[in-house]
């Protein structure tokens, strides 16, 4: 049997801003512009979860879904829905919460846990145009 | 770490699916009501893929500000609200979406300095895409 890949969306709503602390005040506002705002903008995410595996020959599943959504839930969404990134979730503390970052980071909370599947592709929608995948390549 | 960063634009054209390399009785048969002389529009949704290490010090593969830019000024100000058979690129080719994705990825190959082109995928339709990675 072949491998088939399984996708599970969620959405989180959040806000962030865009600063490094490595660039002068000017630097990073034009690097930057709008997403400067210190005080922060927000956007609803919507988050996919690709996993790929076989078939179990029993369930017929390529993984429980249920199980992944409570493993998206625990590791995701209950640290980035409704709070202010780069203050409230760690990753954010050193890397700018970019699209690119917050992929990377949903990417790095959800491997380690997934064990039945093995994780394929993070995609995460800071707006319905745009967005950005990550396949876990160095 | 290696991200594709995906932007979507949308354009609205013209266009008439016709050969001059075929008689009108195959041009009807092949393209069908796309053969009608006057043309017909859509709204193209121009998905344009970029891939690169997300830049350690912005976060980014690219600043979407010059993507933007690039695209803006190459793709939306070339092809929005035009029609598409009377452009230098569709003299000799029929203007499918599949000969508008190859055009589309070619200009933005040329322009696009600050990351990798990976990808254009085009709607002509919420029923139709089409894609071309070079």
């Amino acid at each position: 049997m072949g491998t088939v890949y399984l996708t599970r969306k969620a959405e989180f709503a959040a806000s962030h801003y865009y600063h490094s602390p490595e660039l002068s005040a000017e630097e990073n506002l034009r690097l930057f512009g709008k997403c400067n705002n210190p005080n922060g903008h927000g956007h609803n995410y919507t988050l996919e979860v690709t996993v790929k595996g076989g078939v179990d020959a029993t369930s017929g599943f390529v993984v429980d879904l249920k199980q992944l959504k409570e493993i998206m839930n625990r590791e995701v969404l209950e640290a980035m829905d409704h709070r202010f990134l780069n203050k409230e979730v760690p990753e954010f503390e050193t890397l700018i919460p970019t699209t690119e970052n917050i992929a990377i980071a949903a990417w790095r909370r959800l491997e380690p846990k997934l064990k039945a599947a093995q994780l394929h592709r993070v995609r995460v929608y800071e707006t319905p145009d745009l967005f950005v995948d990550f396949y876990g390549e160095a | 770490m290696k991200a594709y960063l995906t932007r979507r634009y949308m354009i609205s054209a013209s266009h008439r699916l016709h050969s001059n390399e075929l008689s009108p009785e195959q041009n009807n048969e092949i393209f069908g009501k796309c053969n009608n002389p006057h043309g017909h529009g859509h709204n193209y949704m121009i998905e344009v893929t970029v891939s690169g290490q997300v830049d350690a010090r912005t976060g980014m593969v690219c600043n979407l500000m010059d993507l933007d830019r690039v695209v803006g000024k190459e793709i939306v100000e070339r092809y929005d609200h035009q029609n598409l058979n009377l452009l230098p690129e569709f003299e000799r080719n029929v203007p499918t979406t599949e000969n508008l994705c190859i055009a589309v990825y070619d200009i933005l190959e040329r322009g696009i300095r600050f990351a990798h082109l990976y990808k254009v995928r085009i709607e002509e339709t919420m029923m139709n895409s089409f894609e071309y990675a070079g």
